[in-house]
């Protein structure tokens, strides 16, 4: 099999794509969706770890299973606030929307 | 590193990832942005499969590609200036450069030091008496294991799916 490392490597330069979409992306739903890059490479993180270090406990599954649930949560709240925001604001840049800034 | 089968795998597979995920954060039609999402979440499919996570896999591509991407592409469109947004990113340069020097931290700083430089993490523990989905499934409804977590997962779905339909209800409706 590849190495651990290998894997650890791929969802290291998966996450900074996502960072890099998350400061850089003037869009709403494309920094939302670089969120979901930034999850999934923290669960292939959980995944290889369990093949590696504890493959016969079933607990490194059952934790990417909740991974799971949680993303799913946090893209059905996350896409229901940016389209409340479009909404009432006519524009889904996270910088225009500072009624709470200081 | 043998070159055998697998390696090849991992390598299309770590291919369809990583450019999946640079079609999405640099694509500026978002519609083929969600496309772009799509074949990335496939990528990292694959590599569950490679890990021996065949349920896993299958829940990545019918939830995630099945749903999430779907949530996005109607996102999209319920939003529609924004394929003709001509501004695509803040301050490019800047953020080019601290991911790729929050990259090199990773890979010198985390991954380097613990787990290239020590070999025994570098192969599986054991190859035999992996755990399988029908191990996944008695844990999550035995009472011994995961049956608490499992009941409050749901709940969190439910709020979360309760909160997402107050969230984006339009205002005026609520005379009705």
């Amino acid at each position: 099999m590849v190495p651990l490392w290998v894997f650890l490597m791929v969802s290291a330069a998966l996450f900074c794509i996502g960072v890099f979409g998350v400061l850089a992306r003037r869009n709403g739903v494309a920094v939302l969706m670089s969120v979901e890059l930034m999850l999934n490479a923290a669960l292939m993180n959980i995944v290889a770890f369990w093949r590696y270090n504890n493959p016969t406990e079933v607990n490194g599954l059952a934790f990417a299973a909740f991974v799971f649930v949680v993303a799913a949560a946090e893209a059905a709240v996350g896409l229901a606030i940016i389209i409340s925001v479009y909404r009432n604001r006519h524009s889904i840049i996270p910088e225009e929307a500072d009624t709470l800034k200081g | 590193m043998e070159f055998n089968f697998i390696t090849v795998a991992f390598i299309v597979f770590s291919l369809i990832t990583l450019g999946g995920a640079i079609g999405v954060v640099t694509c500026i039609n978002l519609f083929r942005g969600t496309i772009w999402l799509m074949v990335s979440l496939f990528g990292v499919a694959g590599l569950m499969v490679l890990l021996s996570a065949e349920f896993l896999a299958a829940v990545q591509v019918l939830v995630y590609i099945g749903a999430i991407a779907i949530l996005f592409t109607f996102a999209v469109m319920l939003t529609r200036s924004i394929t003709s947004d001509k501004m695509r990113f803040t301050r490019v340069w800047v953020n080019v450069i601290s991911a790729g020097i929050l990259f090199v931290l990773f890979a010198l700083g985390v991954i380097y030091p613990v787990w290239v430089a020590n070999a025994a993490t570098h192969f599986p523990v054991t190859d035999a008496g992996l755990a399988t989905t029908t191990d996944l499934g008695v844990a999550l409804v035995s009472g011994s294991q995961f049956v608490l977590p499992f009941e409050v997962a749901g709940l969190l779905l439910t709020a979360a799916m309760i909160g997402a339909i107050v969230i984006a209800r339009d205002a005026d409706d609520e005379g009705n």
